[in-house]
């Protein structure tokens, strides 16, 4: 057993736990988009970050690829974690803000705006559908392609992969590709109706013939009563 | 595409197991570009999942899924080649081949692109033709690159060249010079040799300039075959111990006038071969 202080709480997991199944495990919320159980850690999203060290050691690690270690000191919600959860966060609605998983961690976080030039991308490369196919349905069927800007997932050449058998898996654990309730401005990135007391469809009138995936939405119970 | 040449490449590379890099550079410099063919072949051979050796050949800008070229030209447009005004050298070579950076001239000569970096930023701006460094490039000299491209850039200038030098050669078993001062090659006398292939005997004459490629044969022998030289005076076959280091033919020795060895590679379209000076006191 490995001895550990997570939020001041002296604490043991077994060895060869990572940092966020350790905080996990007694029960300190840690948000993640990209790591899933039975599924090899990637340390893609960044949303797990969390404090490690003391004094001028204290650095920002991914805590689902950071082993445990003996005597290491967590803070999983500090202030500084907690900034640099909110600028991913910011980040993540920058670039794909259809997304309902990331529209709920944005309300949860309180982000109720991020400054950069808004994008629409439907993939935030968090290589879990790469990984479903790989470990779970060991097909190997869709992979990484390319880099930087123009870094993509999908099959090889474009075309239907022989090795896919249309499990449907990789849609399965995508967070960003779901699509949520934009109303009638698809370009307003941010909606929060299921944590905003007044959400923005409310007032609209047309209310009633839009696609909405926002389940349970409070605006949808404002309007009914 | 010949899939022999594939299965040729992977049996060199340990029936695929080597580094996936150096097979698919293999591939690149045999085609041109890595056709999807082929890299169904490396997936299929190596039992590495095609989606990794496509991610691979994605990754790296040097790989061209696309067919390309028969002269490949980069213009660096890195920091320092950009403000040396590499962007305009990059429109002149684009207005003069009438095509945008990343496509292919429509007669397949030329394949122009931009290249972020290429390591020698002192001598920007920098254009590499046929892994050529072109250095201090500005628009007059673009069209120069492409003519001097166009007549081949792997063609020794015997006469500027000063690393290319005329050597005799002797046959090791008799001992006679196989110098031919009939039949020239670049000006000079050439190395005449008996080679055979495919049942066809015939006269192969090799420069005698060290560092020059050219030769002529009788016959017309395809690449990459290996031949068998012999003699012209003993008959005797040019046998010798080692193979080439790069594509394993057996090279041929031959005995260099005034001491050393000279060792050419028997594969036809190898550029192979050694001076081997040792124990030789200058």
């Amino acid at each position: 057993m490995i001895n550990l202080t997570i939020n001041g709480l002296d604490l043991s997991v077994e060895e060869g736990t990572t940092l966020l199944e350790a905080a996990r495990f007694w029960g300190f919320p840690i948000p993640t988009l990209c790591a899933m159980e039975g599924l090899s850690p990637y340390g893609a999203c960044r949303l797990c970050v969390v404090e490690i060290g003391e004094g001028k050691q204290v650095k920002l690690v991914s805590s689902c690829t950071y082993p445990a270690q003996e005597g290491l000191k967590i803070r999983t919600a500090s202030e500084r974690v907690l900034r640099a959860r909110k600028m991913i966060i910011e980040l993540l609605l920058a670039s794909c803000p259809q997304s309902k998983i990331i529209q709920d961690l944005a309300s949860k976080h309180n982000v109720r705006q991020q400054r950069f030039r808004q994008e629409y991308e439907d993939c935030i490369l968090c290589g879990l559908c790469v990984r479903m196919c790989e470990e779970q349905m060991m097909a190997k069927a869709i992979g990484f392609r390319g880099r930087g800007e123009t870094r993509s997932i999908g099959t090889p050449f474009d075309v239907r992969s022989e090795v896919c058998r249309l499990c449907g898996g990789c849609m399965y654990v995508c967070p960003a590709c779901q699509l949520r309730c934009t109303f009638t401005e698809p370009e307003k990135a941010i909606c929060g109706g299921c944590a905003n007391l007044s959400p923005p469809c409310v007032e609209k009138p047309t209310f009633d013939d839009m696609m909405c995936y926002m389940d349970p939405c409070v605006a949808c119970e404002i309007v009914k009563k | 595409m010949n899939v022999e040449v594939v299965h040729n490449i992977l049996h060199k590379h340990q029936n695929a197991q080597d580094g996936l890099i150096s097979i698919l550079e293999d591939i690149q410099s045999q085609f041109g570009y890595l056709p999807a063919e082929a890299l169904k072949i490396v997936a299929g051979e190596s039992g590495k999942a095609l989606v990794d050796i496509y991610g691979v050949a994605t990754f790296y800008k040097s790989f061209s899924l696309k067919p390309r070229g028969k002269h490949l030209i980069s213009v660096c447009l890195g920091t320092a080649c950009h403000v040396r005004n590499a962007p305009v050298i990059g429109q002149e070579f684009e207005r003069q081949l009438g095509v945008k950076a990343g496509e292919t001239t429509e007669d397949w000569e030329f394949t122009l692109e931009r290249v972020n970096c290429l390591g020698a930023c002192a001598l920007g701006p920098i254009v590499v033709v046929d892994g050529h460094y072109f250095s201090k490039v500005n628009t007059a000299k673009v069209k120069q690159i492409i003519d001097r491209a166009r007549r081949g850039l792997d063609k020794v200038e015997v006469k500027t060249d000063n690393r290319v030098f005329p050597i005799g050669v002797r046959c090791p078993r008799c001992n006679h010079s196989l110098m031919d001062s009939k039949h020239l090659i670049d000006g000079l006398p050439s190395i005449r040799v008996t080679a055979s292939y495919d049942r066809m005997h015939g006269r192969l004459s090799l420069s005698s300039l060290y560092g020059s490629y050219n030769v002529s044969t009788e016959y017309v022998v395809p690449d990459n075959a290996i031949v068998n030289l012999f003699c012209p005076h003993c008959h005797a076959m040019f046998s010798g111990s080692s193979d080439c280091t790069i594509c394993e033919a057996p090279l041929i020795p031959m005995i260099v006038d005034g001491g050393g060895m000279l060792q050419v590679c028997s594969r036809n379209g190898c550029k192979n071969h050694m001076l081997d000076l040792s124990g030789i006191n200058i």
